[in-house]
C-alpha cells in the first residue's frame, strides 16, 4: 500500500498527520510522477476551482480516472475533494470533475462561514459517534444506485461510497478523528 | 453555536486556504479573474496599497455594496479589510456574513489604544504581525489566521522576509528559553504563558500563518514559501501588472511548486511588466508601524 495526499493547496498536512497516527507513511502529490506508485489517494479540503484546474491542467485528472478505471486506485474526498469526485456539479462555477463518482453535488450549499458547523456523526461499521467539522461545506442532493450511502446529518448524505471511491462532505482531518480514514486505506 | 466552536471552525477554514494565494480585489471583474487564476480566496477593499499610498487620504472599510457585488461574482471565500480598532466597521461586515475580516494596517488605524477583541465576533479575523510577540497578541485576542505585514503597495518583498524570519526565529529562540525567561517574554509582550508554551512545544503558531506585503513576482512567492510560509497574500502586485491575469496565474503556480527550480523558470517567463515597486527607504508612510 502506498498512500498519497494531493498537495496542491488546501488541508493536505492535516491529512497526512491523521494518517501518520494510523502509523501509515505517506507522500506530498504534485506531479504525474509523484502519482505513478500511489495505490491510494487522498483529495484534502481547500477549494475545488483552486484543485480541479491544476488536475486538468496538468493532465493529473486524466490519469486518476485511468487509474481508478484499471482498479489499481482507490480515492478519498474530503470537502473540496468530494466535490471533484463527483459527476454533476451544481451551483456557482462548477470546477472540472473527475466524474468518477455518481452523484449531484451542491458546492457550497450552507452558505458562508457563519453557517459552517460541528457535528457529532453516527457512521455505518464505525463505533462510536465521532466530531467532524463542515466548513463552507457541499452538500450531495442526488445518488446514482450504485453509490451506498455510509453517514447522513440532518437527512443529508454525508459520506458515500461507490466501490474503491470514497467521498465526504466533511472534513475528519481537522478533528484528528482517524476512523473514516482507516475505513479509506481498507477499499 | 458557542463561541469555542467558532474559534474552532474559523481556524479550520484558515487551514483550508493553505498553500493558497489570496488576492486583493477592488470590483467583481477582478474577482472573477482572480478566481479563474487559481486564487483561493479574494479581499475585498476600496483601493489597492499601491494606489492607497500614491492618493492618500483616509482609507477605510469598503461599501458592503461593492462587498456583496463581489460575493456574487465567486464562489471561493471573500475576505475584506476593516480598520484596526474600528469594531463597528467589523460589525457591519459581521452582518454581512463574510467569510473572514482582515484588520488591517493597509487602511487608516481608527483606535491608538486597542485592537478588536475579536473573540467576541463569528467571523474569523486574520490579522497582520511583524514580530511574535505581536502574532500572539493578535492570537490572544481571538485572530484565526496570522500574517505577515510586510510593507504593503511597494512590490518590495524585503519586509516581508523579514518579518517572517523575525517570527520563526523568535520562535525558535523559544526552545531555550527556561521556564522563568518564558514567563518573562509572555508578560513583557502582554500575553498568557500557556500561549507561549505552546508555540514553543509545538514550534509554530497555533494559527495558520501566510505572508504578505510587497509579494509581486511568482518567484517572491517561491522565495517565501521555500522559507516555511503556509500561503501568500498578494494585493497590489496583481492589478497593477501589466497582465494581471497571467501574472495571477504563475503566482499561484509558484505558490505550489515553490520548490520546483524549472517549473518556476517556466512560470516566470514572459509575464509582461510587473509592478513597479519602491524602495523602503524612500517611504514617508511604513504601514507596518501602524499597530502593536
Amino acid at each position: 500500500m502506498t498512500v498519497g495526499v494531493l498537495a496542491v493547496h488546501g488541508d493536505f498536512s492535516e491529512h497526512r498527520s491523521v494518517l501518520a497516527s494510523l502509523d501509515v507513511e505517506s507522500r506530498e502529490i504534485r506531479t504525474l510522477e509523484d502519482l505513478a506508485p500511489l495505490t491510494h489517494l487522498i483529495i484534502p479540503g481547500g477549494e475545488s476551482t483552486v484543485m480541479g484546474g491544476f488536475l486538468e491542467r496538468t493532465g493529473m485528472g486524466k490519469r486518476i480516472q485511468k487509474r481508478v478505471a484499471e482498479g489499481s486506485l482507490a480515492v478519498f474526498g474530503t470537502c473540496a475533494g468530494a466535490i471533484l469526485l463527483t459527476k454533476k456539479i451544481t451551483g456557482k462555477l462548477p470546477p472540472h470533475s473527475l466524474k468518477l463518482l455518481d452523484a449531484t453535488i451542491e458546492r457550497n450549499a450552507y452558505g458562508t462561514q457563519h453557517q459552517s458547523f460541528e457535528a457529532s456523526i453516527t457512521v455505518l461499521v464505525v463505533r462510536p459517534k465521532i466530531t467532524v467539522a463542515f466548513i463552507r461545506a457541499p452538500r450531495f442532493t442526488k445518488m446514482g444506485k450504485s453509490v451506498s450511502v455510509l453517514a447522513k446529518h440532518n437527512g443529508d448524505p454525508i459520506l458515500v461510497r461507490q466501490g474503491r471511491i470514497l467521498a465526504s462532505t466533511f472534513h475528519p482531518e481537522v478533528t484528528g478523528e482517524t476512523a473514516i480514514h482507516a475505513l479509506f486505506l481498507k477499499l | 453555536m458557542h463561541k469555542g466552536e467558532s474559534a474552532r471552525l474559523g481556524r479550520d477554514l484558515a487551514r483550508m486556504l493553505k498553500g493558497g494565494v489570496i488576492m486583493d480585489v477592488v470590483n467583481a471583474k477582478q474577482a472573477k479573474i482572480a478566481e479563474q487564476a487559481g486564487a483561493c480566496a479574494v479581499m475585498a477593499l476600496e483601493r489597492v496599497p499601491a494606489d492607497i499610498r500614491a492618493q492618500g487620504g483616509v482609507a477605510r472599510m469598503s461599501d458592503p455594496k461593492l462587498i456583496k457585488e463581489i460575493r456574487k461574482a465567486v464562489s471561493i471565500p471573500v475576505m475584506a479589510k476593516v480598520r484596526i480598532g474600528h469594531s463597528a466597521e467589523a460589525r457591519i461586515l459581521e452582518a454581512l456574513e463574510i467569510d473572514f475580516i482582515d484588520e488591517s494596517e493597509v487602511l487608516t488605524p481608527a483606535d491608538p489604544f486597542d485592537h478588536i477583541e475579536k473573540s467576541t465576533f463569528k467571523t474569523p479575523f486574520v490579522c497582520g504581525a511583524t514580530n511574535l510577540g505581536e502574532a500572539l497578541r493578535r492570537i490572544h485576542e481571538g485572530a484565526a489566521m496570522i500574517r505577515t505585514k510586510g510593507e504593503a503597495g511597494t512590490g518590495n518583498v524585503i519586509e516581508a522576509v523579514r518579518h517572517w524570519k523575525i517570527i520563526r526565529g523568535e520562535i525558535e529562540i523559544l526552545k531555550q528559553m527556561k521556564p522563568a525567561a518564558l514567563a518573562a517574554f509572555a508578560k513583557r509582550e502582554g500575553v498568557p504563558t500557556a500561549l507561549v508554551s505552546q508555540v514553543r512545544a509545538d514550534q509554530r503558531l497555533p494559527v495558520v500563518t501566510f505572508v504578505a506585503g510587497g509579494i509581486a513576482t511568482p518567484a517572491d512567492a517561491a522565495l517565501l514559501m521555500a522559507l516555511g510560509a503556509e500561503g501568500v497574500f498578494v494585493g497590489s502586485g496583481i492589478f497593477k501588472a501589466a497582465n494581471p491575469a497571467r501574472v495571477a496565474r504563475a503566482i499561484v503556480e509558484a505558490t505550489v511548486h515553490f520548490a520546483d527550480n524549472e517549473k518556476l523558470a517556466a512560470i516566470s517567463e514572459g509575464l509582461g511588466e510587473v509592478m513597479a515597486g519602491l524602495e523602503i527607504d524612500s517611504l514617508s508612510t511604513r504601514l507596518q508601524e501602524r499597530g502593536w
